[in-house]
């Protein structure tokens, strides 16, 4: 009883570090983002309650575009890798044919390639064909790692799915589709939003692909955006501003993480596991 | 409820593999039928083509009269049990048993009158709102049973619905399909590879054997009466006993002595003289001679042996010996036999084969001691060894030899 209790105490200390070391700059950034422009040097880490910040970068036409970008590449990214893995996942699970382990390890050595070695030749070619600072111009690059991820995690879901129902299902009398609708896709669905919350995130994350491959408000995403605030203005420091924006597009990601943590990580441990 | 008809149904993979070959079974209206075999003979298939769920490749299959061949598993009106249960996970018990009259248009008040109904029959009414994950073994056994149930179809397919449930429910559980099957009547085929169940549950069995149907009988038939090597030792419990055999003259030469044969047997078995086969005695054809009376001796033969292991379980008991040949057995279905049974041996030449006899609960032998040993002539059993075929099977349904302790000579 008091080894356990010992235990639990370590537990809680350990557990209690690594809150502390990975908020701290999170805490630190939403401090920064809640002080007005003569506060931010005054060496305290909070001095009062100010939204001004986001007064600011909520009027500032450039971010809203930023958040606009962000969002929409992000899930039009999400959607396009989800649909196109799904399908390639259901044949992987469901079907036998040679080249099937080419495909799953191919998708793994694909997303573990370092982004960095591509953005030069695709910041020239993307200049070249015209796609430089346009949604598709990301989207594309997005999806040489969203589209891998989203196979893997839904390959490993979709394993996990007792095919076997379908064909109890038809006995029951339904049609080969009704047999998907009413039973396969309610027991992929988890799955599916899972792939699909863990793809939105890694697109949402990116900087180097959005700074390279951007220019102006036509694509630039919120991480690209951050550095080119300027703020309220031009004799000021934008670092309130700057705080304000990283605080937005990181909250988001928090809450989400927050409410979906145990389907996220059933999504990166899949297959490791059983659920 | 309906008639269903295999006439020469085949199944051939696409990988070339015939898994079920030239397989004519006709299976009665209301008719409980098991199909029997090793794992791996091609029961499942069998079932599964039944069911729809697998093409057929050559034959035609009727339900009901009507030949259905390239009719989807919806409109066969069948009923299907899988081994796994094949539950819907994400149901209620209730949703699960009520999926297939939901698609079927029924309203909701109908649906919920034949799942409580059905529940009721089952058991399963404190259970209904829970889900599958939820329920032990037995009950989601009972669960995949309902969904069959409240359909009240044509017929009930069951691939080993027992085989996941611990030996104590398996048992509680056949006694209840088997009382289920007799109330409502309706025709069900059951697949199986323990011979226990198949014994005990069905009207008809059907043994099959690497694709192909070996006998098809009643329970008794096919155990008086096997018409193969494989059947003879693939039904009973324990086994038949095989031992090399030699016909000369009027007598079979075994390894445990000569036994006189009797003249139906002598001349069902026309010209093998010389000729080695091989015999089967099931464990109750053996008796200890201390009570056997002197005029049922004389339709066997007597023999010593120094009895290994007694097994004695009150109402029953059971003698282990050796015996000593010098001749070989060779026979492919005794091999499959063996490893089916997972090491079972045949006696060869030079090696012991190991025995079992079912003797009389009053008898006194004594393990490590010599006893004399009585063999009844009559229910010996002779094989090709070539082709398996029973040469002592009688061409007509057999008179009731029981098998059952209560016709025991002399008991
Ligand atoms: N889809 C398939 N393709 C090729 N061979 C198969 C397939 N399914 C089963 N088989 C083979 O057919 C044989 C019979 O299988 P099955 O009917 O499942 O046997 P049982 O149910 O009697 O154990 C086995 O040898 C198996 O390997
Ligand atoms: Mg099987």
């Amino acid at each position: 009883m008091q080894h356990t209790n010992r235990e639990r105490a370590a537990w809680s200390i350990g557990i209690l570090v690594v809150l502390f070391y990975a908020l701290i700059p999170v805490a630190w950034i939403a401090a920064i983002s809640l002080k007005t422009p003569e506060q931010v040097a005054d060496r305290k880490f909070y001095s009062g309650f100010h939204l001004d910040n986001y007064e600011v970068i909520f009027k500032d036409d450039m971010f809203i575009a930023a958040l606009i970008n962000s969002i929409g590449i992000a899930a039009i990214a999400t959607l396009i890798s989800i649909v196109l893995a799904a399908m390639t996942a259901y044949a992987t699970s469901r079907l036998n044919f040679a080249g099937k382990t080419v495909i799953l390890s191919g998708a793994l050595a694909v997303a573990m390639f370092p982004p960095i070695s591509i953005v030069g030749s695709l910041f020239d070619m993307w200049r070249a064909v015209g796609l430089y600072d346009t949604w598709p111009g990301l989207i594309i690059p997005y999806m040489t790692f969203t589209l891998p991820l989203a196979i893997y995690t839904l390959s490993a879901f979709f394993r996990e799915i007792p095919w076997e129902l379908e064909q109890a299902a038809q006995v029951d009398g339904a049609t080969p589709f009704q047999a998907f609708t009413k039973v396969i896709v309610p027991l992929a669905a988890p799955g599916v939003f899972t792939a699909a919350i863990l793809v939105f995130i890694f697109a949402w994350n990116d900087f180097i692909f959005a700074n390279t491959l951007t220019s102006t408000d036509n694509a630039r995403t919120v991480p690209a955006a951050l550095a080119f605030f300027t703020g309220a203005s031009q004799f000021e420091q934008p670092i309130g501003a700057i705080a304000a924006a990283a605080v937005v597009v990181t909250v988001p990601i928090i809450i989400m993480v927050l409410i979906f943590q145990r389907r996220i990580v059933a999504g990166l441990t899949a297959g490791a596991v059983k659920g | 409820m309906a008639q269903i008809t295999l006439d020469g149904v085949t199944k051939r993979y696409p990988d070339g593999y015939e898994a079920v070959s030239d397989m004519s079974l006709e299976i009665q209206d209301g008719e409980f039928v098991i199909l029997v075999g090793p794992s791996g003979c091609g029961k499942s298939t069998a079932l599964r083509m039944i069911a729809g769920l697998e093409d057929i490749s050559d034959g035609e299959l009727r339900i009901g009269g009507d030949v259905v061949n390239d009719k989807a598993p919806k409109d066969r009106d069948i009923a299907m049990v899988f081994q796994n249960y094949a539950l819907y996970p994400h149901m209620s018990v209730r949703d699960n048993m009520g999926f297939a009259l939901k698609l079927r248009g029924l309203d909701k008040a109908e649906i919920d009158k034949k799942v409580e109904e059905a529940a009721r029959i089952l058991d399963l009414q404190q259970h209904l709102d829970r889900k599958p994950a939820q329920l032990s073994g037995g009950q989601r056994q009972r669960v995949a049973m309902g969904r069959a149930i409240v359909r009240d179809p044509a017929a009930f397919l069951m691939d080993e619905p027992l085989s996941n449930l611990d030996a104590k429910l398996r048992v509680q559980m056949r006694t209840e399909v088997s009382r289920i099957q007799n109330d409502l009547g309706t025709t069900t085929v059951y697949v199986t590879h323990d011979q226990t169940e198949a014994m005990t549950l069905g009207d008809r069995v059907a043994v099959m054997r690497a694709g192909r149907l070996q006998q098809v009988g009643a329970p008794m038939e096919l155990y008086n009466n096997p018409v193969n090597l494989f059947v003879a030792g693939f039904i009973g419990s324990p086994a038949m006993n095989f031992m090399p055999a030699t016909i000369e003259g009027d007598t079979v030469r075994l390894p445990i002595g000569e036994v006189p044969l009797p003249d139906e047997v002598r001349g069902r078995l026309g010209d093998s003289g010389g000729k080695q086969l091989i015999a089967g005695i099931r464990p109750e054809s053996f008796e200890d001679a201390s009570v056997v009376s002197e005029d049922v001796k004389r339709r066997g033969a007597t023999f010593r042996a120094r009895i290994d292991v007694v097994e004695s379980m009150g109402s029953e008991l059971y003698a282990h010996f050796r015996v000593e040949s010098d001749q070989d057995i060779e026979s492919q279905e005794l091999r499959e036999l063996a490893e089916d049974a997972g090491g079972g041996e045949v006696p060869s030449s030079g090696e012991a084969g190991q025995i079992v006899a079912r003797l009389d609960p009053e008898s006194q032998v004594q393990e490590g001691q010599e006893s004399e040993l009585w063999v009844d002539a009559d229910r010996l059993h002779l094989f090709d060894p070539d082709d398996g075929r029973n040469l002592t099977a009688s061409e007509n349904a057999p008179a009731a030899t029981g098998a059952g302790g209560d016709e025991r000579p002399g008991a």
